[in-house]
């Protein structure tokens, strides 16, 4: 076992994600911000991801990695039937942050807009990677289930400590862990795919899995 | 023997990796290899040894993250006494007959420091001071830190290792692909700041293979005029049959090694991925390499976090509009505490070109220290130039230097035996770039030679603290030719003399020359183009004076010091783009939308530029205060109706702020010109509790409740209860807003409420964030949750 690093250079824009993250609706004055800060961000960010894949063994709701058990019903009911787990931390590195409290100070509509890109970013990165670990799975004969952050239904946010050390971020891809458990840089994720040797037809996607209803970021799919 | 005498004429041999070599002892995942000092030290002394077996001279010890921040002091003094114990024994039972030292190894702390952290500069050179501590304690010979990917943390464990020990300390950083460290900065920035501090040597490591590595090194040898050293990973990781395997063997690595050592590098080694036989390898073959000698680069350099500015033909300019000389506005924006305000004169400077930013706070009726240290840290979250930290204050100077990132100009010392005594210790002590004004004890000397005598005692007194003649530039001090029509000529003579006889930089405050005469820019630009032709190195100036700016880049074009008179083309077509328009824009006003005035309009529409000349234009006309109840307020109310009806949509509601923000500004700033009374309604205190740093969702709150007229105390992110408290009651505030937008922080948002009822009860506490709805707002005991922006609005109104 050893821990993996990928680089990305450049990852497809999904601007409709970036005006749901906005709060936005479809128009050219939007779209226009976007734009310029789209352009202001150009080459600035730094797509990187650690992983590495640990062999698991469920008990009821404990999921037993090896270097920790987890507790947690949404999680082990998201791993049934798997074997085993890819864990990994994605970052789009600090220079996000950066542009995001600069203009907090001098244009809030322009900070509203790289926060939104950020989000987009790092959930895009994070797509991206998964596509390429299904790839990768299913070259091997294994299907993987649908990424699982901490902080997701009952998985606490207490094991991001956990995946922290096992997966030495601070060395591999320069992210840190705060006190309060949030990371820096901010527009990183950390998440456990399930990899299992029995596919599993999911139904309920994204949104539509979760109870939070009168959430404003909400799909409508 | 030391090491440091023992490189003046060896290369000097580092060990390889220790993790990897670990693994194959049967280290768990996640489990702290720093412990195994303690639990298998058998194991950590046989790594080390079979390193000097090898041929190394330094064994780094197994300490790497071995502070305070993940163990118990008295477990770091554990760790640290058996890991030089082990390297110890490793050397005595090593049979390499050469001198063998052992380096305390300080790696990172594996958290972020502030501002995009959570990690207090302070707290991150306690936790490496510890380190260092223990290590001169249990006899380390040599502190190596290393692997760091941020140059404020690379701050912190150097001024930890200067300030607790004398051992010589080398500094190692790990580039990213990009050739920068992950926070930004270059190899040449963190010449410029380690070697400013005073390390013994500079380095990088990880990250990537020795070839990889070779444009880092150029960088580090072309600035660097201390020892460079390197550790290069095995090349790239990859896994054969569940283990690494990295894709560079010993004698490639040996190889590709050799071809730095030959480029100048005088300490070598390998990081991860690299054993024994690596450095057997490499030092085998490069044992017959000739040693150059460390020459001194003489070249002068700032920087901040990401990049350097280097003093040499082509002029530098230091924008000079960050002080409150002479301005009203700008005075008024200090004595509120109004960052925002700096921070935007920063920025504008920068848009403007210049490579510098000076930075003077020093009001009379508020504390400098305090607010030079916070300008200086609050610039440096959003702004990447240089800082030249501008006081008379020493005290006030120390505090800003040292939270500085990067290594700063400091402004300024002279030649008065105190002012000396003051300021070059500072210099030695945090590094920077000095200037030094030919002036001492008798006042300015009239003549240009009576300069240059100052400025001669001025280099004796810095060569007694150690201080190279590079890193001082000599301001002649520009006077008056209203006063002494001969001034100007002895200033140029001064400096020409100082530049190019005693090899100085220099720089010049350029508009005091015109002080008292009509048309100050044309004997600003004019004295300017000559003081550049007689050796000017660097102007504090004023950027957005165009005269100034033409003469700047004209120079530059006719010196040959603009490619392709790039620069000035640039320029120029700028200076040729009409000014913002004042009139209706090119977006046709909708049949269907009325509006009372254009004003309303452009910022029902979010035109910045259009509402601020606009306002400009009323003000002729207009009462300041009916402008803002009659135009601004109606305007806003329109868009902030159209939110809560949700036929407006988020962004819209910000560009229409940002465009009454620009219009107020206006207004503000003929008000305080005119001496008026202050506009705003009661205080509002806000911040985003203690443990979160999300701070998107309160700015956009302080937008709004300045727009409507309150006057915003605004503590920023990260903020503990006690600060929250203190503000309401200073500023006596009837409302307090509070920020969270993760589950975790919201008891600390509760512990604010908490401490507010019982040391401020007449306070009513606003709450609002991501994570937060009415449930969780009654059970921490709020008086209003606010599900928006304009819902804090409404009730604020209502207080």
């Amino acid at each position: 076992m050893m821990i993996k690093i990928k680089q990305y250079n450049e990852i497809p824009v999904d601007l409709g994600e970036i005006l749901r993250y906005m709060n936005a609706e479809n128009n050219a004055e939007t779209v226009s911000i976007i734009e310029e800060c789209l352009k202001e961000l150009h080459s600035k960010l730094s797509y990187k991801v650690c992983y590495d894949q640990f062999a698991i063994t469920l008990n009821g709701n404990l999921v037993d990695l090896g270097f920790t058990t987890i507790e947690s019903d949404n999680l082990s009911n998201n791993l049934k039937d798997c074997q085993s787990v890819i864990i990994f931390a994605a970052t789009i590195g600090i220079e996000i942050d950066r542009l995001i409290a600069r203009y907090g100070r001098l244009s809030p509509v322009k900070a509203l807009a790289f926060q939104a890109i950020g989000a987009e970013r790092i959930e895009s990165l994070c797509n991206e990677f998964n596509r390429e670990m299904t790839l990768e799975q299913s070259g091997l004969g294994f299907y993987t289930r649908a990424r699982f952050s901490p902080g997701y239904g009952d998985l606490e946010l207490s094991y991001q400590k956990d995946i922290f050390r096992v997966l030495d971020c601070s060395r591999k891809i320069g992210l840190s862990l705060n006190d309060s458990l949030l990371m820096s840089p901010s527009k990183s994720v950390t998440a456990i795919i399930g990899v299992s040797n029995i596919e599993k037809n999911c139904t309920k996607k994204g949104c539509s899995s979760c109870e939070k209803r009168d959430c404003s970021f909400r799909r409508n799919d | 023997m030391n090491v440091l005498e023992y490189m003046k004429s060896n290369i000097l041999y580092l060990d390889g990796g220790m993790g990897s070599l670990l693994q194959a002892f049967g280290i768990k995942p996640g489990e702290h290899p720093e412990r195994w000092s303690v639990s298998h030290p058998e194991v950590i002394t046989q790594i080390h040894k079979d390193y000097f077996d090898a041929g190394s001279n330094v064994v780094l010890t197994n300490t790497f993250g071995a502070n305070t921040l993940k163990f118990d002091i008295e477990e770091v003094d554990a760790i640290i006494k058996a890991s030089i114990e082990n390297a110890r024994e490793a050397a005595l039972k090593s049979a390499n007959p050469n001198p063998k030292f052992v380096g305390l190894d300080i790696g990172p702390c594996g958290k972020l420091l502030k501002p995009y952290g959570d990690l207090d500069f302070e707290d991150a050179v306690e936790a490496f001071a510890g380190m260092v501590k223990a290590g001169v304690k249990y006899g380390a010979d040599l502190i190596f830190i290393e692997t760091m990917n941020d140059s404020y943390e690379t701050k912190a464990a150097l001024l930890a290792a200067k300030e607790n020990s004398n051992l010589p300390v080398f500094v190692s950083n790990a580039y990213g692909e990009d050739g920068k460290l992950m926070t930004g900065a270059t190899p040449a920035a963190m010449v410029a700041m380690v070697e400013g501090m005073g390390a013994d040597a500079i380095g990088c490591n990880c990250s990537l293979g020795p070839a990889q590595l070779a444009p880092i090194i150029d960088e580090l040898l072309e600035y660097a005029s201390i020892p460079v050293m390197v550790k290069p990973n095995a090349g790239l990781p990859r896994e054969l049959d569940g283990k690494a395997v990295y894709d560079v063997l010993p004698e490639q690595f040996g190889r590709e090694v050799l071809a730095l050592v030959e480029k100048g590098v005088r300490a070598v080694g390998g990081c991860c991925g690299t054993t024994p036989e690596y450095i057997k390898e490499l030092t085998s073959i490069t044992k017959c390499c000739h040693i150059s000698d460390i020459v001194s680069k003489n070249r002068t350099l700032v920087s901040s976090y990401t990049h350097a500015v280097e003093f040499d033909k082509k002029p530098i300019l230091i924008g000079e509009r960050i002080n409150p000389t002479g301005k009203k506005r700008f005075k008024q924006a200090l004595v509120e505490k109004d960052m925002d305000y700096i921070l935007q004169e920063g920025v504008n400077q920068q848009e403007k070109g210049v490579h510098i930013l000076d930075v003077n706070v020093g009001l009379p009726e508020i504390d400098e220290a305090t607010m030079l240290t916070d300008a200086v840290c609050e610039l440096q979250a959003i702004i990447n130039l240089p800082l030249q930290i501008d006081t008379a204050d020493a005290d006030a100077m120390e505090r800003a230097l040292r939270r500085y990132n990067g290594k700063a100009m400091i402004n300024s010392v002279n030649g008065k035996e105190e002012s000396m005594k003051q300021i070059f210790p500072l210099v030695k002590k945090y590094g920077g770039v000095v200037v030094a004004l030919t002036l001492d004890e008798n006042g300015i000397p009239e003549s240009a030679e009576g300069r240059i005598e100052i400025a001669k005692k001025i280099l004796r007194t810095a060569d007694q603290y150690g201080i190279q003649k590079k890193d001082i530039i000599f301001d002649t001090l520009a006077m008056t030719i209203s006063a002494d029509q001969s001034a100007a000529k002895a200033t140029l003579k001064a400096l020409e003399v100082i530049r190019h006889e005693l090899g100085c930089h220099t720089s010049l405050g350029v508009s005091n020359v015109s002080f008292g005469l009509p048309v100050r820019e044309a004997v600003n630009s004019t004295f300017f183009a000559c003081a550049m032709e007689r050796g000017l190195s660097a102007a504090i100036m004023n950027p957005y004076s165009d005269g100034m700016m033409k003469t700047y880049y004209t120079y530059n074009a006719l010196h040959d010091l603009d490619e392709n008179c790039g620069e000035y083309i640039d320029f120029a077509s700028n200076l040729d783009e009409p000014a913002p328009a004042k009139a209706p824009s090119q977006s046709k006003p909708n049949n269907s939308e009325s509006y009372k005035s254009e004003l309303q309009r452009s910022i029902v529409k979010g035109l910045k530029d259009q509402a601020a000349g606009l306002t400009s234009n009323l003000l002729a006309s207009e009462n300041p205060l009916d402008i803002i109840q009659k135009e601004v307020i109606p305007a806003l109310d329109i868009v902030g109706k159209g939110f809560e009806e949700k036929t407006v949509f988020l962004p819209q509601l910000l560009m229409a702020a940002e465009a009454a923000k620009a219009s107020f500004e206006v207004i503000k700033t003929k008000m305080i010109s005119e001496g008026g009374q202050s506009i705003d309604k009661y205080p509002v205190v806000i911040a985003t509790v203690h443990g979160d740093i999300h701070d998107i969702g309160k700015n956009i709150v302080k937008l709004l409740l300045e727009n409507y007229g309150f006057k915003v105390i605004d503590l920023g992110k990260d903020v503990p209860a006690e600060e929250v408290v203190k503000a309401v009651i200073e500023n006596k505030a009837p409302l307090c807003g509070l920020s969270a937008l993760m589950t975790t922080t919201v008891p600390a948002m509760e512990e604010t409420i908490k401490r507010l009822r019982e040391e401020a009860p007449w306070c009513k506490v606003v709450v609002g964030g991501a994570v937060l709805n009415q449930e969780y707002s009654d059970r921490i005991g709020s008086d209003k949750y606010a599900k928006d922006a304009m819902d804090t609005i409404r009730y604020a109104e209502g207080i």
